[in-house]
């Protein structure tokens, strides 16, 4: 049995390509077609694999043409050169195990790789094109991924601005349900972080911006409340978290200014992020007890911070995989070979199940 | 007040007994003061593969807060348990009759009060705090002379131990407190800074932090006051020295919660008050026993 994978990822493709060849429902079922016992299909935004064990080899091409059948851009034409990868037998586990674990992802160990898998398994496997080789390799993947999650650091920390600001939050305020929220600026980029938070929990938000239409239509959009810009001052006394991103020249907040508003508050933190260009918050503000201030660059440095340790951990991530990879071909010629013994055919030996019997 | 009326009071001559069955239960003593010394060790030893772990673990930047550090401590606590119990079952009162027991006591109290509110406010990392504060007590406990006997056996009193022995569990209570406060204050550096160390995205939030330092405040305070109002009711003479002493105890943790309730003070003044709140407990407990030990009453 030949164990394969070929595809295509943001390694080797861009999105246009990766689009020709995102295959809809229906292609399992085509490559079963054109000599695939089982296969599965996992179609991401970052990557198109097939996953296949067949008796014969299935050509790069013949499957690049099951992709192309089943594709919404199939009729933009064949291209000659196509940049798929194929990795076979051993080659092929260690890289569903990678891929699984978040370490080929564009985000180094992000975990929605996990569930998009997992869902494509389901979804092959409720067609009926998943047999007993894509099940055992899937399920030791799955495990695979877990155990990376779990005993290495590959997931900790944010590594976009948005989830930073967060991830930042929750620790500060743990449950961000009782929360309140204001944001000041109706940019894009503090609208995302609003979503943030309102995706973690936050239900009472409130806008203020100088246009006040543009205050109100993103209070309509994120589901808060318009507050009149010249109220904003007064609201740092009940909120929680400030979210800043005015096109102000000036700072708008200071020590002397903030630090009168918080007297009656002293037993809350204020957590301020800070994402205009020029800042709209004086730095000497982190400086008042129990406020917590974060600008755009301590963000990115943060983000820059978790990238880099979950860099580091990719050896450890690794050597879990290695492992893995070993256990689980020993696993599978112990019992090529006990079928062998049954059948009375000649033992399978471990180098040639390597390369040919799997 | 803890023991300032003789807590460390109790020698091993057994009195009323004929010389051989004293000899005979002297040798039987010294065999469980053998064994339960052994025991002591073996829980210092499990409280310092948590310490080791957590160590390593930080250093290494892949700490989780899984079962090892629980079962350690755990472990450790059953062997303190078998300790205290075999002392107890030798002295035939509450093993606190000096500065060795003293210590052992306050370094179970830390290990109970963690055990009942480590996994109820999922401090799971404060177990790694936890277990060198245990360490460091049990530790200088065995290497320091301080197991001494007293040649007299004053006859149990239960008032007496029952004041000593609810004091201490108050203690454990605040020491658990102060190193929340520690988690507090390294949490809190780390965010103001925005240097975020590994330990950083272990630590619980800053709010749940606080709410953990005030409850074990709160449980402090509360053993501590029926502590010292026990202390009156063991028909012992109180040195007037150490009830001051422990009055300004009681007064300073009644300070911090009551500035707390009316929000005087911020959370992060709180977490070191309580650091500071501990080391003059344990500086008191220590001039207590010490006093007690060598200015023994009548």
């Amino acid at each position: 049995m030949n164990l394969f994978c070929v595809g295509l990822s943001h390694h080797t493709a861009n999105v246009e390509m990766r689009e020709r060849f995102a295959a809809g429902a229906g292609a399992e079922r085509t490559l079963r077609t054109a000599g695939c016992a089982e296969a599965l299909v996992l179609a991401t935004c970052n990557r198109v694999e097939v996953y296949g064990a067949s008796e014969r080899r299935v050509s790069t091409d013949e499957i690049a043409q099951s992709l192309l059948q089943h594709s919404e851009a199939s009729n933009h034409g064949h291209n000659n050169a196509l940049p798929f990868y194929r990795y076979e037998a051993e080659k092929c586990i260690q890289h569903l195990f990678r891929v699984a674990s978040g370490l080929d992802s564009m985000v180094v160990g992000e975990t929605e790789i996990l569930g998009q898998t997992k869902r494509a398994y389901q979804c092959a496997r409720a067609s009926g094109a998943v047999g007993p080789w894509l099940h055992r390799l899937f399920q030791r993947a799955f495990r695979v991924a877990k155990q990376v999650r779990t005993h290495t650091e590959i997931t900790r920390g944010s590594v976009s601005v948005g989830s930073v600001a967060v991830d930042l939050a929750q620790k500060i305020f743990g449950e961000l349900d009782d929360c309140k929220v204001l944001v000041l600026g109706a940019g894009e980029t503090s609208e995302r972080t609003a979503r943030a938070l309102i995706s973690r929990g936050v239900t009472d938000l409130r806008v203020s911006n100088r246009s006040i239409d543009r205050g109100q239509e993103l209070a309509q959009r994120v589901g808060g409340k318009a507050v009149p810009f010249d109220e904003w001052p007064q609201q740092c006394r009940e909120i929680d978290i400030l979210i800043t991103s005015t096109s102000s020249e000036a700072p708008l907040l200071s020590r002397a200014n903030l630090e009168p508003t918080l007297a009656n508050r002293i037993d809350r933190p204020l957590f301020i992020i800070d994402i205009a260009v020029p800042r709209d918050v004086d730095p000497a503000v982190n400086d008042i007890e129990g406020v917590y201030l974060y600008d755009i660059d301590a963000l990115r440095s943060v983000a820059e911070q978790s990238l880099a340790v979950r860099r580091q951990q990719i050896a450890s991530a690794e050597a879990i995989i290695a492992e893995h990879v070993s256990d689980f071909l020993a696993k599978i010629s112990n019992e090529l070979n006990r079928v062998s013994c049954l059948t009375g055919h000649e033992r399978v030996a471990d180098d040639s199940l390597h390369a040919s019997q799997l | 007040m803890t023991c300032g009326s003789r807590i460390c009071d109790v020698g091993f001559a057994i009195r009323g007994m004929s010389p051989s069955i004293a000899k005979q239960g002297a040798r039987s003593y010294s065999g469980l003061l053998r064994v339960d010394r052994f025991l002591l060790i073996v829980s210092t030893i499990c409280f310092f593969a948590a310490v080791v772990r957590t160590g390593l673990a930080l250093r290494a930047g892949v700490f989780r807060p899984g079962r090892f550090n629980f079962l350690a401590i755990g472990l450790g606590f059953v062997f303190q348990t078998a300790f205290l119990s075999i002392r107890g079952h030798a002295l035939g009162r509450y093993p606190l009759t000096n500065l060795f027991e003293v210590f052992n006591f306050l370094a179970w109290s830390v290990a109970l009060i963690y055990l009942l509110v480590g996994p109820a406010y999922r401090l799971s990392l404060m177990g790694g705090f936890t277990a060198p504060l245990v360490v460091l007590l049990q530790g200088l406990a065995l290497i320091a002379p301080i197991d001494v006997h007293h040649p007299v056996k004053l006859p149990a009193n239960s008032s007496l131990e029952f004041h000593a022995s609810v004091s201490l569990v108050a203690y454990g209570a605040f020491a658990l407190a102060c190193i929340a406060g520690v988690m507090y204050l390294v949490q809190e550096r780390q965010l103001k800074t925005h240097q975020l160390h590994s330990i950083f995205y272990h630590l619980p939030p800053l709010t749940d932090l606080f709410t953990a330092i005030i409850r074990l405040l709160w449980l402090g305070f509360i053993l501590y006051s029926i502590g010292i109002a026990s202390g009156f009711f063991t028909g012992r003479p109180l040195p007037h020295l150490q009830i001051v002493a422990a009055i300004a105890v009681w007064l300073l943790y009644a300070a911090i919660l009551q500035s707390r309730y009316f929000r005087r003070i911020a959370p992060k003044r709180v977490a070191a008050l309580c650091i500071i709140g501990f080391s003059a407990a344990l500086t008191l407990l220590w001039g207590i026993t010490f006093s007690a030990q060598t200015h023994p009453l009548p």
